[in-house]
């Protein structure tokens, strides 16, 4: 066959002429199969448009089922019927033409204007939808034709393909399907194109059809269940019926039936050739299958998530992927993967055999099928075999260059791993294969924030690449080490999380001697040469004696100096960490190395001078010390050191013992004593105050704000200060060895609002940022006087998690949950939608190499990417440079 | 314009709109190797394009003060 080239695209109407012509056979039997269980001649189901069958052969083309591709065949309909696609068009421009001549009613000047803009509008490819719009409701006004000077009559459109006209008595006439299409015959040609159209591609009247395509039986194929009984597709369901009804409606007319019969029959194809095209148009009843299932007709196999468009072309099922559930593992690098076994033995790298891997290949496939094996060979010659039990040791010795082999996957294969939703490009980055037993994906827990994932039962997907231009892509633009930060906010989003930092922040903190023995514990599993000189000695504890070679004194290094191990030389960072008090913010002045807390975190020349590391330092999302090793050693770099302090964290985390339950949110009885009399108590005898200050009247409204609404506000003012107050008493009372103080200083988990809530005090319950106040008339719950202000009718818990709500408690928590469960439901879904249209709009733009911003024609959207033209992920926090860090370091420089 | 009715020029909310001279729109074209209709548009019938009097065809320099670039220059083509 000739290569052809597509030169363009059109689009348009079908007129019957056209329908007739690509047609391979006239249909006129509802039946599919007869008797002898072949097809019908001029059945829905013949020869002449495409088999299904296997063994027979298409009587148009000569080709066996696979080979015919189908031909369309046609009904001859009895009588016209709309469109249903076309029904409110038809309308539109049956209003704006004449009902005798058929001509647009404008006036030729205004045509001319029009037709004008049209062609205009056209050569810029603008969409002329809008002038299309104007032309059909300026031509509506129009009340006697200025071209034959017929008086008008008002069109009315009955849902979903009926129209009436009313004269000037208001009388209803129906106009049948038979006068639309004559009226729309009469618009000339000239007038044609102020509806958008070209007559040569699409005539008005080609809306109303006289003949019905019939999609090739490929488009509908029917499947044989195992009974032996054949189950037609809905498509073809549907046809039957339409050519049933066509065929009554030609028996009763042709022998003469009441007009109303023929009405009634002609109404009946309309229903059906609607649904057949569309079965869920508002107000009519969705045609059934005889189970009751509405069927699924042209309109359903398109529209939607998983119609045609977005569920088969623009998203497919793929092969060479896989599926299951993750599971974290902390000895495995970042830009790993561990594999199934089970999963390394099913997918497949297709390998040309040549003399350089001729050995190699051949003891591959002398493997079999057993795991480093292969499952497929494809000989020189094209054919492919299946590697059996029988047959392995044959082909390993039959193995020739420019064969094929499909082996299993092995450690060190690079592929796409990536978790849904897919909500930025990080959520498919490329890993290195690494083989492993059981059944899960292992991956290592830094990466988890790109992917946001967590191992309560997620699963991810795995895709194997196929080409070597594939796996250069994703080894040069998809690596994980390539995207340690974050194009959308230019700081790191892989770094250590939850007992990573815990473990950080404890190392790290306060002062603590290692022996050489407690050193190498701590650096076991990361590769440092060099211990460096120790900090210093200590004498060794008495008991010994004198002289003993043991009683020497022992050199020890410190937590900072072990850490700095670590760190490439030559880097330079200062910060203030997270356990800083805001000293600069609270207008005093930043101790820095001095600082009494040990928050001011300095590095010179990869050295940590001062300060504890915590999630400001290393975490996802913040990790300063991460960014400015990525930026100043690159990639491999960072991927090292994040794995080498991961492992420091985990090995000490591992010595000290870490945990925290349910008792570590005690808090003794002199505390919660306190917490009741100075934060609870206290606050609700304001809040009681401020309510006899309101029902006195001497409450002042504050500007803007109704006397009600003040006093709303200070109540929630107030209690919201009782439980910070009491937030506060309790971290007094937990000190911060309590793990959970621990975790929330230093970044790993939690927040002391949440350690508040379970030790001391959940606080005020709200529902839109007020006090809850639905129920009741005038209160919340019958328990309480209508008109009741004070705290605990409108939703204060005054409880801890840790020693319980009280029922109305209980019940005010579930009133705000709930609030805070729909808002998260509605705004996942919400923004879902948002980001598909935002996707759909800026799919095609591209950068150019001259830095501006273009979409497919060319057209310039922006001159600057992002107007300054800086890519984030490149970026330092989304800036070009840290200007401050540059002049700190040239000041340096000249000191 | 209306008597007693400030110009929409003066807003804070409008960027500034000038119409572009006949070098700057070449050197413009020049710099990224486009014709004028791949610059965006701005229709004649725009509040800001009557007030500044542009006319179909002329270039419009808009500027604009940006939170991430400073001063941002801007062009559009105006089209009926
Ligand atoms: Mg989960
Ligand atoms: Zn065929
Ligand atoms: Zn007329
Ligand atoms: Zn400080």
């Amino acid at each position: 066959m000739r290569m052809k080239k597509i030169k363009g695209i059109k689009f348009g109407l079908l007129s019957s002429k056209e329908v007739r012509k690509m047609s391979a056979s006239r249909i006129i039997t509802p039946d599919t199969y007869g008797e002898d269980g072949f097809p019908i001649e001029r059945g829905l189901v013949n020869q002449h448009i495409g088999v299904i069958d296997p063994g027979l052969r298409c009587k148009t083309c000569g080709g066996r089922m696979g080979e015919c591709p189908g031909h369309f065949g046609h009904i001859d309909l009895e009588a016209p019927i709309i469109h249903i696609g076309y029904a409110k068009l038809i309308y539109r421009i049956l209003a704006a033409t004449c009902r005798k001549c058929g001509r647009v009613l404008l006036g030729e000047e205004e045509k001319n204007i029009f037709l004008e803009k049209i062609k205009k509008q056209r050569e810029r490819q603008v969409d002329v939808g809008d002038v299309v719009k104007l032309v059909l409701k300026e031509a509506a006004k129009c009340s006697v034709c200025m071209y034959c000077a017929e008086p008008q009559q008002r069109i009315k459109y009955d849902k979903p393909t009926a129209y009436k006209e009313i004269d000037e008595e208001g009388k209803e006439r129906r106009l049948m399907p038979s006068d639309v299409r004559e009226r729309l015959e009469r618009i000339p040609d000239e007038d044609v194109f102020m509806f958008g159209m070209d007559p040569k591609n699409a005539r008005p009247e080609w809306m109303v059809l006289t003949v019905l395509p019939v999609p090739p039986v490929t488009a509908r194929p029917s499947i044989t269940l195992e009974s032996g009984q054949r189950s037609e597709d809905d498509l073809t369901h549907k046809l039957v019926d339409i050519i049933r009804i066509n065929q009554r409606f030609m028996e009763n007319r042709d022998a003469g039936a009441p007009q109303l019969i023929i009405e009634d029959l002609w109404e009946l194809l309309q229903y059906h050739i609607n649904t057949y095209f569309d079965n869920n148009i508002a107000g009519v009843p969705p045609a059934r299958h005889r189970s009751g299932r509405p069927l699924k007709t042209i309109s359903q196999r398109l529209k939607g998530k998983e119609g045609r468009f977005r569920g088969s072309l623009s998203g497919k099922r793929v092969n060479f992927s896989a599926r299951t559930v993750l599971s974290p593992d902390p000895d495995i690098d970042i830009d790993e993967v561990g594999v199934p076994e089970a999963v390394a033995k099913e997918l497949t790298i297709t390998v040309n055999v040549t003399e350089r891997n001729f050995d190699v290949m051949r003891e591959t496939v002398k493997r079999g099928k057993t795991h480093p094996g292969v499952n497929y060979v494809r000989r020189a010659d094209g054919r492919k075999i299946k590697v059996t039990e029988s047959n392995y040791e044959t082909l390993a010795d039959e193995l020739e260059l420019g064969w094929k082999v499909e082996r299993h996957l092995v450690d060190g294969d690079i592929v796409l791993f990536n978790r849904q939703p897919s909500l930025h490009r990080l959520s498919i980055m490329a890993h290195y294969v690494l083989v492993m037993p059981d059944k899960t994906f292992r991956l290592n827990p830094a990466v988890c924030p790109p992917y946001n994932a967590d191992f309560d039962g997620d699963e991810m997907n795995m895709h194997v690449l196929q080409t070597e231009e594939a796996r250069a892509e994703a080894k040069i633009l998809m690596a994980v080490q390539r995207n340690i930060i974050s194009p959308r906010f230019g700081r790191p989003i892989i770094g250590s999380i939850h007992d990573y930092i815990t473990g950080l922040f404890l190392f790290t903190r306060g002062e603590k001697r290692f022996e050489k023995e407690k050193v190498l514990d701590v650096l076991s599993k990361i590769e440092v040469n060099d211990l460096g000189e120790p900090a210093g000695t200590f004498e060794p504890s008495s008991g010994m004696g004198v002289g003993d070679a043991a009683a020497r004194p022992i050199p020890y290094w410190t937590e900072k100096q072990i850490f700095s191990m670590l760190l490439p030389k030559g880097l330079n960072v200062e910060f203030r960490g997270k356990t800083c008090a805001n000293c600069i913010e609270r207008g005093e002045e930043c101790e820095k190395e001095k600082c009494l807390r040990d928050a001011y975190v300095k590095i010179e020349d990869g050295n940590l001078v001062c300060g504890i590391i915590d999630e400001k330092a290393l975490g996802s999302f913040k990790g300063i010390i991460i960014a400015r090793i990525f930026r100043q050693y690159g990639e491999e770099v960072t991927k090292t050191f994040i794995k080498n302090v991961s492992r420091l964290a985990i090995n000490y985390i591992k010595q000290v013992g870490f945990s925290f339950g349910i008792s570590d949110e005690d808090i003794p009885e002199e505390g919660k004593e306190q917490i009741r009399e100075e934060a609870v108590h206290e606050a609700e005898k304001k809040v009681e105050e401020l309510i006899r200050a309101y029902e006195g009247g001497e409450l002042e409204a504050l500007p803007g704000r109704a006397l009600e609404e003040t006093l709303e506000l200070l109540i929630m003012q107030e209690l919201a200060h009782a439980r910070d107050d009491s937030g506060d008493i309790a971290e007094r009372y937990l000190g911060i060895e309590n793990p959970g103080v621990l975790m929330a200083k230093s970044g790993a988990r939690g927040s002391l609002l949440n350690l508040t809530q379970m030790a001391a005090c959940v606080g005020q319950q709200s529902v839109r940022g007020e006090r809850i106040k639905r129920g009741y008339l005038g209160r919340t719950l019958p328990h309480f006087k209508p008109g009741d202000r004070s705290s605990d009718a409108h939703g204060f818990v005054r409880a801890s998690f840790k020693d319980g709500l009280s029922p109305m408690e209980y019940f005010f928590h579930a009133i705000g949950g709930r609030e805070a469960l729909v808002d998260t439901a509605v705004r996942t879904s919400q923004s879902g939608y948002f980001q598909r249209r935002l996707i759909n709009a800026l799919q095609d733009l591209e950068v150019k190499n001259d830095g501006t911003v273009r979409e497919t024609r060319g057209t310039v959207v922006q001159f600057k990417y992002g107007d300054d033209g800086v890519d984030p992920s490149k970026s330092d926090s989304g800036k070009f440079v840290d200007i401050d860090e540059v002049i700190r370091e040239a000041m340096k420089a000249e000191i | 314009m209306k008597k007693g009715k400030d110009s929409i020029l003066e807003h804070e909310l409008v960027p500034k709109h000038e119409i572009a001279g006949e070098e700057e729109v070449a050197e413009l074209l020049d710099t990224y190797k486009i014709r004028k209709e791949q610059l965006s548009k701005i229709k004649l019938s725009d509040p800001v394009i009557k007030e500044i009097k542009a006319e179909v065809d002329d270039v419009v320099r808009i500027t604009r003060r940006s939170e991430i670039a400073g001063k941002l220059l801007s062009y559009r083509l105006v089209i009926e």
